[in-house]
């Protein structure tokens, strides 16, 4: 990458001195993320090694944790509902976010409000965006099941988060509401800066819009949707704040995100030792996730 | 309110001739282009507009069954149960934390930023890297270390100990950010500054913060959002009422103070915690916008 560089043929002495208050410039930000950031991870890294407890004692225990870890069938479950949530999430975000993008891409009378409206709830905590489906779901006081109810789809108690697909289906159309609104931004703006002249030639060709969508849009937007690949993977699989407030992890502990171990593990069982090497497992996790999917948008922008 | 159209591509399309650039018809005719996108725009705002107008029920109405679509009466109850219950405490603490995170994480991506723009010094390649490196580590597995830590520093149950988390969480976008932005401005404006006789700092401050301007709001708007709205780190780094920020009070409220939920406390402390985001967003959407799909075009 060029960075453009102050450089003078004179005073080459002071210009060295001047180049070197850029460290000046950058230090505390660096220190910063080397205390709180750098340093804690080599210190999950040790801990993950310890029976650590949140009240203060500590005793080393080699690679015990990650025994325990391996045959953790907890761990193992809440690993594979993750992904299972991980997918399902990043699916709907994407053919959601792409049908929303067409729709907004071009210029049209009212489109500029349309897209805010799509964005808003991004903004909006998804501890928030929770509370708020709490309340629109709740089986008495909820504007969803008396709908329902209403309508003669259901009848009867409606309680969505006592069952497993019901309340994994309500927290992904929960995430597909408040984050599909970026999805959107990104494959709009990935869109628009697709040349023209792709298109017109098409044109010319006769070719049909579903044969456009696929041979010229989606090709040339590799870069972008890789993007927010990546974007929605991490994001989906550090999920928390919804399933803590929504599912309580249930029914009978079905749907409990790995970072909701983590917490459970440290923070409730005051096991910091073991919630530390699960930390580490979902660190390195997520590092391989990227890595592929980073190699896999590389290999193909390349071809 | 501005439009949500992001600078760049503003920019882009007013180079081209205004209407049917692409010499295609419209994908949809109007009529149920605007019904499908209406309806869609609906469900998007919809939840979070009648969430704000149910505030006003009364308590007992908010709890009736079946709900009822507008106040029958419109009533402050909940507002003044939820400010009897000493939520001004943690909307001060919010407050709080939300603008030391974005005066922290703004002056240093500007510093930073400016560093790794401008400067050739030694290590700078590593030191980018590595601030590089929290975007692809996630801080919630570090998580049990950031509480050992903090605790060693006597920063639970502190403002500040959330101010410097969320700092270190808005820094790798920031600084990415604002390098860009120190980046895309012509060396020669400043050089001309130092000549004469300005050192690098008010050369920063006088000639180059005004041009960068936007994207030192995109920085903020980004770190205002994350503080305001965190979740996981306010719950594990705070234990006291006192300290709790928004977010975690209410899930306090979602258990009930004495085993009974108040819905229409609970809910307005929602509203408490949406409309501020929501009219930030409103205002200054283009910067939003801008920074969020800048670093998308460029890859």
């Amino acid at each position: 990458m060029a960075v453009p560089v102050l450089t003078g043929r004179r005073r080459r002495g002071s210009m060295a001195r001047r180049q070197r208050m850029g460290l000046l410039f950058v230090a505390p930000a660096v220190l910063l993320v080397l205390g709180m950031f750098v340093l804690p991870i080599i210190v999950t890294a040790v801990m993950s090694f310890y029976d650590w407890s949140l009240l203060g004692e500590r005793r080393f225990v080699g690679l015990a944790n990650y025994r325990r870890l391996t045959g953790d069938d907890s761990f193992w479950h809440s690993l594979g509902f993750t992904t299972v949530y991980t997918v399902i999430v990043t699916a709907a975000l994407l053919v959601v976010g792409f049908a929303l993008a067409s729709a907004v891409r071009h210029r049209r009378r009212g489109v500029g409000l349309l897209r805010t409206a799509f964005v808003m709830p991004v903004v909006i905590g998804f501890a928030t965006a929770s509370y708020l489906t709490l309340w629109l779901l709740d089986d008495r006081i909820g504007i969803v099941p008396d709908l329902l109810r209403r309508t003669g789809l259901a009848d009867g108690n409606v309680s969505v988060f006592s069952s497993y697909p019901s309340a994994l289906t309500v927290v992904v159309l929960l995430v597909v509401w408040k984050t599909v609104g970026l999805t959107m931004l990104l494959l709009m703006t990935g869109m628009q800066a697709i040349s023209k002249d792709f298109y017109e030639a098409a044109q010319v060709d006769g070719a049909r819009r579903i044969r456009v969508f696929f041979s010229i849009t989606l090709p040339l937007l590799r870069p972008t949707v890789g993007l927010v690949l990546i974007l929605t993977v991490i994001g989906s699989y550090l999920a928390f704040d919804q399933f803590f407030i929504l599912t309580q992890g249930g029914p009978d502990n079905s749907t409990i995100p790995v970072v909701y171990l983590i917490y459970r593990a440290g923070f409730i069982d005051f096991n910091l030792g073991y919630s530390a090497a699960m930390s580490i497992a979902l660190m390195v996790i997520l590092l391989i996730l990227t890595s592929i999917q980073l190699l896999l948008v590389r290999t193909r922008e390349d071809s | 309110m501005t439009s949500l159209e992001p600078a760049t591509t503003a920019a882009a399309e007013s180079a081209t001739p205004p209407r049917r650039r692409t010499g295609r018809p419209e994908w949809l005719p109007a009529v149920p282009f605007y019904a499908v996108c209406g309806l869609l725009a609906l469900l998007f705002v919809a939840p979070v507009a009648w969430l704000v107008v149910s505030s006003f029920k009364s308590s007992a109405e908010f709890a009736q069954s079946p709900p009822t679509l507008l106040p029958t009466t419109w009533s402050l109850e909940n507002y003044r149960r939820l400010l009897d219950a000493g939520l001004w405490q943690n909307v001060t603490n919010s407050l709080i934390v939300t603008a030391g995170t974005v005066v922290a994480a703004s002056t240093l991506s500007v510093l930073a930023g400016y560093g790794f723009a401008r400067f050739r010094f030694p290590g700078k390649g590593v030191l980018f890297l590595i601030v590089l490196s929290t975007l692809m580590i996630p801080f919630q597995s570090i998580v049990p270390s950031l509480y050992v830590i903090l605790d060693a520093l006597q920063l639970t149950n502190s403002r500040l100990g959330l101010v410097l988390v969320y700092t270190v969480f808005a820094l790798p976008f920031g600084i990415f950010t604002m390098r860009a932005a120190f980046a895309a401005v012509p060396p020669a404006i400043e050089e001309a500054a130092i000549v004469d006789g300005a050192g690098s700092l008010s050369a920063l401050r006088r000639v180059l913060l005004p041009i960068v301007t936007p994207g030192v709001a995109t920085v903020a708007l980004y770190a205002f959002f994350t503080a305001w709205n965190e979740f996981l780190a306010a719950l594990i780094f705070t234990t006291r009422q006192q300290q709790y920020t928004l977010p975690v009070v209410l899930a306090n409220l979602q258990t009930g103070a004495g085993g009974t939920l108040n819905w229409g406390v609970l809910e307005t402390g929602a509203v408490f915690a949406a409309l501020p985001c929501i009219a930030i967003f409103l205002i200054l959407q283009r910067y939003y916008v801008a920074g969020l799909t800048g670093g998308a075009v460029k890859g």
